[in-house]
């Protein structure tokens, strides 16, 4: 089984909590994410953003309510099959530094058990679709740019064909004009993919960019989960504060 | 020049318990990378039982070598024969750097690397093989350097209780009060720690690049 259901949305949170060490990250989180469907989740650092992400990839499971992926409760799937249909992208590409750009993107592919030819024929597809050069397959992740490893770890996250992208400050690390073509780039890439995207950020710009729903969230709370073109419409008054904190004339981020 | 005369004139001898010393150290130090290895990454999965691991490995470490010995004598089967009995000794004193040294490399790993992996479907065994011992495998080859130094250096007192080496030497000297046959068996065994200290130290920097990269 793979995380792609008939119908229904690609991920649920039915009001999910979770607390670590008795301290609650996160508090009754209910929202969906549908196939082909963009969410990003907009909030400061502590938020609860990326412990949102990891409910969905079961790297940490609800202490209450249900996390359903493909339909299916994130505590009755088998784990690895559930990760290997989730890519995962972090900020600075995350990647082994002792595997050749090649062997990181083959990774899931090959121990998934696709044959040779297979696996080097997606590797040169993915280079390709990222934007980079075939033949960095064979250099190491530390003779790489900011960008262009970041560029590898979208790659590796595609790499199996997974029907669900979560990313978490994917591109966060990157210099402001490589971070820009990033996400273009990647907005192209995911109008094409149809796969359902989860993209966290801090970033009002970015998540504007790359949002079908923006969920804003606080404290470990969704505070409004609403279009791109809504968000920017709304009057709540956190939803303001981010659009004044983004605007004006020293809209450096 | 007595020393060089003692040399060529036993050089046959100084062969034989330069092999002999090579085996003492190279088997008890495959044994305790054996046992050693396995057990710091047994402590990275069950974090419960490190200390009592490390502190049992530590303990044995204060013994003093030639105490050791006279404590493994009564064990079956080991203290039949000397040899045994020494490459038993010189194994549970390099458990401690090989342990440790797993131990730390795997520690050492960058948890986002570890969580990256965790989170691309790999079971703890992929991780293990493919992640933590490659990205470890610099800081272990430390471990098994310091071990193999320690090992050739104790080795000598294995002449002690009759287990051969070049201690024999170093004893046979004391004994004659003849610095000459001292220094045939300590100037081959320091030079024998020396090279296997710096192979080793070839092959870790070889292997600390991977880590470096990233």
């Amino acid at each position: 089984m793979t995380p792609h259901p008939s119908a229904g949305p690609a991920i649920e949170f039915d009001h999910v909590s979770f607390s670590l060490n008795g301290r609650p990250l996160l508090r009754d989180l209910t929202l969906s994410v549908d196939h082909g469907e963009t969410l990003v989740l907009l909030g400061r650092s502590g938020s609860g953003k990326t412990t949102t992400l990891k409910l969905i990839n079961g790297l940490r499971l609800p202490t209450q309510g249900t996390v359903r992926v493909g339909g299916q409760a994130t505590t009755e799937w088998d784990l690895i099959r559930l990760r290997r249909g989730i890519g995962y992208v972090i900020q600075d590409g995350g990647l082994f530094p002792h595997f050749t750009v090649e062997r990181n993107i083959a990774l899931v592919p090959t121990i998934e058990g696709w044959n040779h030819e297979r696996v080097q024929a997606r590797v040169r597809e993915l280079l390709t679709l990222v934007g980079l050069n075939v033949n960095l397959a064979s250099r190491y992740p530390s003779e790489l740019s900011g960008g262009q490893r970041q560029r590898v770890g979208v790659a590796r996250a595609l790499a199996a064909d997974p029907p669900i992208l979560i990313l978490d400050e994917a591109f966060g690390a990157l210099d402001p004009i490589t971070r820009s073509e990033m996400q273009k780039e990647f907005r192209a890439l995911q109008q094409r993919m149809q796969k359902a995207v989860i993209f966290v950020t801090h970033d009002l710009r970015e998540a504007l960019l790359l949002a079908d729903r923006i969920a804003l969230m606080e404290d470990g709370r969704l505070i409004v989960n609403l279009t791109a073109a809504e968000f920017t419409k709304s009057e709540h008054p956190l939803v303001r504060a981010y659009m004044e904190a983004f605007s004006g004339p020293t809209n450096s981020r | 020049m007595d020393f060089w005369h003692f040399m060529i004139s036993n050089r046959q001898q100084v062969v034989e318990l330069t092999l002999e010393h090579i085996t003492l150290a190279g088997v008890s130090t495959l044994i305790a990378a054996a046992i050693g290895i396995p057990l710091g990454i047994v402590i990275t999965r069950i974090p419960k039982l490190s200390k009592l691991i490390l502190g049992g490995a530590n303990i044995i470490q204060t013994i003093p070598s030639l105490a050791l010995f006279g404590f493994l004598i009564p064990a079956p089967w080991i203290g039949d024969r000397a040899s045994r009995l020494a490459i038993l000794a010189l194994a549970l004193y390099g458990l401690l750097p090989l342990i440790r040294n797993t131990y730390a490399g795997i520690q050492g790993v960058d948890p986002a690397v570890v969580e990256a992996a965790r989170a691309m479907g790999l079971t703890d065994r992929q991780l293990l093989w493919q992640v933590e011992l490659p990205l470890a495998s610099g800081v272990i080859v430390a471990g098994v350097r310091i071990a193999t130094v320690l090992s050739i250096g104790l080795a000598t007192i294995a002449a002690a209780i009759g287990a051969g080496g070049l201690g024999e030497f170093i004893f046979r000297g004391l004994a004659m009060v003849n610095n000459d046959v001292i220094l045939a068996g300590a100037v081959p065994a320091a030079l024998l720690a020396l090279a296997a200290d710096f192979l080793l130290g070839v092959l870790e920097r070889r292997l600390n690049v991977l880590r470096v990269k990233s």
